[in-house]
């Protein structure tokens, strides 16, 4: 059996709202990720997928049940994660008083690194994703589509094992989405990293995944399948509406 | 009141409302006794005559010295006590209303206090200032750490950084601007605060030299003693608004 990389088991996550009142953010979330799968995950709005995607990352704990990244809890083993997770955020999340290049080299700066070492790297990314010309700007002289370039190179700059994404390509217009999404799926193919996406879009689903996690709610894994290959727009079609309506109907 | 000290340079309607004002001030000197109203070259006479006399200009400088010397203790005492409410969960309940009850101490009450708590002068100066200014360095930077986005400490927590990675990379940086509104607020402040201070048993100082002018029903060199004050206040609104020119570059300027 290949070796699972992500083992999430039974999460159970509920937020204290009030005295008295709990909200059940997840319950029995389950699912498994091996090396080098490039796995989706889709659910309605609000079914808790960026609290799902805080509770990969390590920020945020999870109230029942484990998660295992290289068998190790990420939010007690908080450390031991160092340049091994990546992630890339909604909004780009940029430090608004570093430059782009300040901002791809942060991750490194944390390590122990030289400063000519790191900015190397991270200038070797901020070119690998267009961003020629725009080393020494800062974020509000950028647009919001070479924002979310440089949150993207900033998590390649650690170059970490694991890239976690939550809706990264998703408030941006449809032109600047698509740009940046064949340049995430070109980079994941070239690095071979874990990758786990979170997006409400089943066709960027369907285009990144190898796999597709159906998230019901509050958070569980309604559907967990493998990605077919498809021999025609028709069946593709076919298979983003079975999806939709899992989705939709909350169950399989 | 920030926005009016935003803007300290002087527009060609400002020079129209000083002219007006100095040509009515230099009118009614002629027909009102000179002890009220003195007129313009007896008060630039007078006001060169400080600028140039050491013996004078200290005491301008001594009034400086104590302002900044007790903000930067104010500043020392109130960062302290902000970042104490931002990391130490529930502080602020403790803190907070008593942070609330002090800055409702008017500044003369304090200088009541003072008398009887200390014998020595410039403790009771001292005192009298940090009491009057800690709390808005505390307010104020307390305001910009609870600010903080969340969105940002979780991206920086996602590479893990030590809590000093954590308050250099990222705290630090985001509360520069409440540290330089802080900084502007206190030092108007301070000075003004310093100079009924200094009314009391001081033999140095602004205020002794305002109170000195007022025993002698010496008008010219009251006025020449609140120029230099005035003086002062400019030189460091302006230094401090380079310096925020400089540190916040990286926002878009609004015009
Ligand atoms: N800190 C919190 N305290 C209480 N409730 C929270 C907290 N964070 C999130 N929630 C709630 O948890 C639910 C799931 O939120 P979450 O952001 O994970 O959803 P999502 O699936 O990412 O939604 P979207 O697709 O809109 O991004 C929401 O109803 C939200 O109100
Ligand atoms: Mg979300």
């Amino acid at each position: 059996m290949e070796k699972k990389i992500i083992v999430v088991d039974n999460v159970k996550k509920i937020y204290k709202i009030g005295r008295k009142q709990d909200f059940v953010v997840a319950d029995g979330l389950s699912f498994q990720v091996s090396k080098g799968e490039v796995v989706c995950i889709v659910g309605k709005t609000g079914c808790g997928k960026s609290t799902c995607f805080n509770m990969l990352l390590g920020i945020e704990p999870t109230t029942e049940g484990t998660i295992r990244i290289e068998g190790r809890d990420p939010y007690k083993d908080f450390n031991y994660f160092q340049t091994k997770i990546g992630a890339i955020f909604q909004t780009d999340r940029l430090l608004p008083w570093r430059s782009s290049l300040e901002n791809a080299v942060i991750g490194l700066e944390l390590v122990e690194k030289s400063k000519e070492a790191r900015e190397e790297i991270a200038l070797k990314w901020l070119h690998r994703l267009g961003l020629e010309g725009f080393e020494e700007v800062y974020p509000y002289q950028l647009s919001g589509g070479m924002r979310q370039r440089v949150g993207m190179a900033r998590a390649f700059t650690v170059n970490p094992d694991i890239l976690l994404a939550d809706e990264a390509f998703g408030h941006l217009d449809q032109v600047t989405s698509n740009q940046l999404r064949e340049i995430f799926l070109e980079l994941i193919k070239e690095t071979g990293k874990t990758c786990l996406v979170v997006t409400h879009d089943i066709r960027e689903a369907i285009e990144i995944g190898n796999r597709i996690i159906v998230l019901g709610k509050p958070c569980r894994n309604l559907l967990d399948e493998k990605i077919p290959e498809f021999s025609s727009e028709k069946e593709k079609g076919e298979y983003e509406e079975r999806i939709f309506s899992v989705i939709d109907r909350g169950e399989v | 009141m920030l926005e009016r000290l935003k803007k300290i340079q002087l527009k060609k309607g400002g020079f129209i409302s000083f002219g007006i004002i100095l040509i009515a001030w230099e009118t009614s000197s002629h027909f009102v006794p000179p002890y009220l109203i003195p007129d313009l070259s007896t008060l630039l006479d007078k006001f060169l005559e400080v600028l140039t006399s050491w013996k004078l200009m200290r005491h301008v400088f001594i009034t400086v010295l104590r302002v900044i010397i007790a903000l930067t203790i104010s500043f020392v005492f109130g960062a302290t006590l902000s970042i104490l409410m931002g990391f130490v969960r529930k502080s602020e309940d403790y803190i907070l209303p008593v942070l609330h009850f002090v800055m409702g101490v008017p500044a003369l009450s304090w200088v009541v206090m003072a008398i009887i708590w200390f014998p020595n002068i410039e403790s009771r100066i001292l005192f009298i200032l940090v009491a009057c200014c800690f709390p808005n360095y505390t307010l104020e930077m307390y305001d910009g750490i609870k600010g903080i986005q969340k969105d940002l400490m979780d991206m920086l927590q996602s590479f893990r950084p030590t809590r000093l990675q954590l308050f250099s990379k990222l705290i630090l940086p985001s509360i520069v601007p409440a540290i330089l509104t802080s900084w502007k607020i206190n030092v108007g402040y301070a000075t003004r605060v310093a100079m009924v201070a200094e009314l009391v048993g001081a033999t140095t100082g602004v205020g002794f030299q305002l109170l000195s002018s007022q025993e002698m029903f010496d008008m010219p060199g009251a006025i020449a003693w609140t120029l230099m004050l005035i003086v002062f206040l400019l030189i460091s609104q302006f230094s401090l608004e380079k310096a925020e020119r400089y540190l916040l570059r990286y926002r878009p300027s609004t015009n």
